[in-house]
């Protein structure tokens, strides 16, 4: 670990932290159907899509008609890449001559772009064509990140109305999402990412000649559109097989800093959001000291681990970190903080091979997944994620002392406490489920590419990463099987709704109680004592939950390494 | 609940029209007109052909040319199409090992590449980045000493001064941006079409 090192940590902290307020003061404004700078160009184009569309802005929704509102888009969604997919080979946009994607994994990719996963079984620079680029991909990177957003704030008015049958409208909610939040700042960023030297064209594969004679194919491609809402809106699909560790896809060091910014600053911003909403922002301060806290944990283990290196780097002399599997230009420290950030929050963009990673520095990634993804999350995601957590803490806190819980002036009852456990145990239910399947099923078992409990590490890591909607992986585990595909679907349907339904039945029982002042018997959660115990919980059941599974993979094999084995 | 059914198809449709086609093709068409070398891929002509993009790296297998890093990619097998075999800088199909800490064909591959690199520079330590493989298999980067390492080599097969050699590799080095962000680095490519331009004089 260096000094620059750390720098640069401190400097990513204090630019997301300055951006959350001004990015939540404009998204509040969005989202409460405010004018912003942007309204005279948009408002045209939003009303008349609400036009066309038939939708009513004025009309709110019960709880229930949004989420099947959003449930309906999806399905739509779904169809969308399914076919595109199949029929590539008879669309435009194919340079590469692609041909249709098998079923299985036409249906998997379609599961994990509309869930928000972006799980990369296709390899995609060798599998899809533009077209599926575009219309398939890029466009449910806006969608899948809309509607998470949307949700949240549909669960945040849950908290900060009273006594009221309606959460909003979702079709207002995501047209507004994408068309005032996503697409200015994608804009932008996609300019600036084409800068640094990031491709945008509808052009062939080049073929050069190298200085000594070879023929090299370089794929290139309308990347920089799709890379600027892959991240923001915490998709990470990449691009490239390798995705934000290929050249193309994060071309500089500078790409890479501001990449890595734009996976949080929507998600922390929502903090500020919750917190001007329920009318305190403190309260969306507390919040992201929370995730403060699990985050920096995070990133000292995992910079520590990799930059001691291994055993194995240490008997040949080899000093400067695990340097297996990173890039030359983002060297030991980007590539330890861009692994933590893109598993904290539910991004999933690579810029360095996990697989690849120490034992410990590997773990860090596994254990922000298995959290729940609640450190600043996926857009949207991660604040309703965190909201649960939130109210199991209160529910504690009114358990210590026999009260009521309250929060931000709602009353917690049974109702919400159920939904939020609900919510929080069908996740590893799925990921601890599936692993004990996948590796004892012999198809489970062949495609593993390490041997020893890192083998074990790459089924748990897949099955994490698809239940938290991430799309990370420790990429070795081959993937593009009848088996995986099928089972990770899955694991990323019931990882998104399962965790929405009940998020949006708090919402909406939310909404319907009143709002009591706080008297002098209110637990404040503002403060560091609130802060602390929200962490406490956070840990505990998350440690109750997968600990044992860390034992028999990333914390075995960290002791099997210091014994000097190999497998 | 069926009212909800209408905008599910359309405002679905409608912003797929945006986001898919309308956001792509409009950057794609800016992106032509004010960055159009870096949008096309950032490629370097020699003598009118394409000979790589100053972005992918490119193997070099030569004495006298700067190697780059191992490379994990890997490419179909042309005689059973259901394999794949190693095929390095293939920069149509990108990715790394995804061998793991305690994988022993990694230490394999790691002790013999030590061993190699030893007989052929005795007298440094073999950098780390010379001997792992990048985690997209295109990394075109080395660091500093890296390329230090391999002057001795170089200078040899072109029959050029080690301190000439040096001093083409320090005015090839990239430093950190601003002094913080990213790690000090040599583009292989860049520095070897730089020494190509020094052997010509």
């Amino acid at each position: 670990m260096t000094m620059i090192g750390w720098l640069q940590i401190i400097l990513f902290c204090g630019i997301i932290v300055a951006l959350a307020k001004p990015l939540g003061w404009y998204m509040t404004r969005v989202f409460n159907g405010e004018k912003t700078f942007l309204s005279p160009v948009l408002r045209p184009t939003e009303a008349g899509i609400y036009w066309i569309s038939g939708v009513d802005e004025k009309r709110e929704q019960h709880w229930l008609t949004y989420t099947v509102s959003m449930l309906l888009f999806h399905v739509g969604g779904f169809l969308i890449i399914y076919g595109v997919m199949r029929l590539q080979a008879v669309l435009p946009f194919n340079p590469a001559g692609q041909g249709a994607v098998a079923e299985d994994l036409s249906f998997n990719t379609a599961i994990s772009f509309i869930t928000n996963t972006n799980w990369q079984n296709y390899g995609g620079e060798s599998t899809i064509s533009y077209l599926v680029q575009m219309i398939g991909l890029t466009h449910q990177n806006f969608l899948s990140a809309a509607t998470g957003i949307a949700l949240a704030v549909a669960l945040i008015r849950g908290f900060s109305r009273a006594s009221m049958r309606t959460v909003g409208n979702f079709w207002v909610d995501v047209t507004r999402t994408t068309l005032y939040v996503l697409l200015p700042i994608c804009v932008v960023y996609t300019l600036f990412l084409i800068s640094q030297g990031m491709p945008q064209t509808l052009g062939d594969y080049v073929e050069a000649t190298t200085l000594e004679g070879a023929k090299q194919t370089i794929a290139v491609g309308p990347v920089a559109s799709q890379v600027a809402i892959k991240m923001l809106g915490t998709n990470g699909g990449g691009f490239f097989n390798a995705n934000a560790a290929h050249p193309f896809e994060n071309p500089t060091a500078l790409s890479n800093f501001v990449q890595m910014i734009s996976i949080f600053a929507l998600g922390a911003a929502l903090t500020n959001v919750f917190g001007r909403m329920v009318g305190n922002q403190r309260q969306g301060w507390a919040i992201l000291s929370v995730m403060g806290v699990l985050f920096l944990a995070g990133v000292a283990v995992t910079y520590w681990a990799e930059a001691n290196g291994t055993s194995t780097l240490h008997a040949l002399g080899l000093t400067g970190g695990n340097m297996e599997g990173k890039e030359v230009r983002f060297g030991i420290v980007a590539s330890s903080l861009f692994a933590v950030i893109t598993t904290a929050a539910s991004c999933g963009a690579v810029n360095a091979m996990h697989d690849s990673f120490t034992a410990l520095g590997g773990m860090i990634p596994l254990i922000n997944m298995q959290l729940g993804e609640i450190i600043v999350g996926g857009v949207g995601a991660g604040l309703y994620g965190m909201l649960l957590f939130v109210v199991l803490a209160i529910f504690v806190a009114g358990l210590m002392v026999g009260r009521t819980p309250e929060y931000v002036g709602k009353k917690i009852e049974a109702r919400e406490v159920k939904m939020a456990m609900l919510a929080i145990l069908v996740l590893p239910l799925m990921y601890l489920g599936w692993t004990a399947v996948g590796v004892v099923y012999p198809a489970g078992v062949a495609s593993m590419a390490n041997a020893g409990p890192h083998g074990f590490t790459e089924v748990l890591y897949a099955y994490t990463s698809a239940t938290g909607n991430n799309g990370s992986a420790f990429a070795g585990l081959t993937g593009n099987t009848l088996f995986y595909n099928l089972t990770l679907a899955s694991a990323m349907f019931v990882g998104r709704f399962f965790m929405i339904v009940p998020a949006m039945a708090i919402a909406g029982s939310l909404a319907a109680k009143k709002s009591i002042p706080p008297s002098a018997g209110t637990f404040p959660t503002t403060g560091g004592l609130f802060v602390g115990l929200v962490v406490g919980v956070i840990l505990i059941i998350g440690g109750l939950t997968f600990f044992p599974a860390l034992a028999l993979g990333p914390i075995v094999e960290h002791l099997a390494m210091n014994a000097g084995q190999v497998f | 609940m069926l009212r909800e059914i209408r905008p599910a198809i359309v405002l679905l449709l409608v912003l797929t029209a945006i986001t898919g086609l309308a956001y792509p093709l409009a950057m794609t068409g800016i992106a032509g007109a004010i960055f159009p070398a870096q949008a096309q891929g950032s490629l370097i002509e020699k003598d009118g052909k394409v000979v790589g993009s100053a972005l992918i790296g490119q193997e070099f297998k030569d004495d006298k040319y700067f190697h780059g890093r191992p490379s994990a990619t890997l490419a179909p097998d042309p005689n059973d199409s259901t394999k794949t075999v190693s095929a390095p800088y293939n920069a149509a199909n990108s990715g790394g090992s995804n061998l793991g800490p305690t994988s022993k064909a990694l230490a394999d591959r790691l002790k013999e590449d030590v061993d190699r690199l030893k007989a052929e520079n005795p007298n440094a330590a073999v950098p780390v980045d010379l001997v792992t493989t990048s985690a997209s298999g295109l990394d075109p980067d080395i660091s500093p000493e890296a390329a230090q390492f391999q002057v001795p080599r170089v200078a040899k097969a072109r029959n050029l001064s080690e301190d000439q050699l040096r001093q083409i590799v320090a005015s090839s080095t990239q430093g950190r941006l601003l002094g913080l962000l990213g790690e000090p680095r040599v583009n292989v490519l860049a520095l070897n079409l730089a020494l190509d331009r020094a052997s010509a004089k």
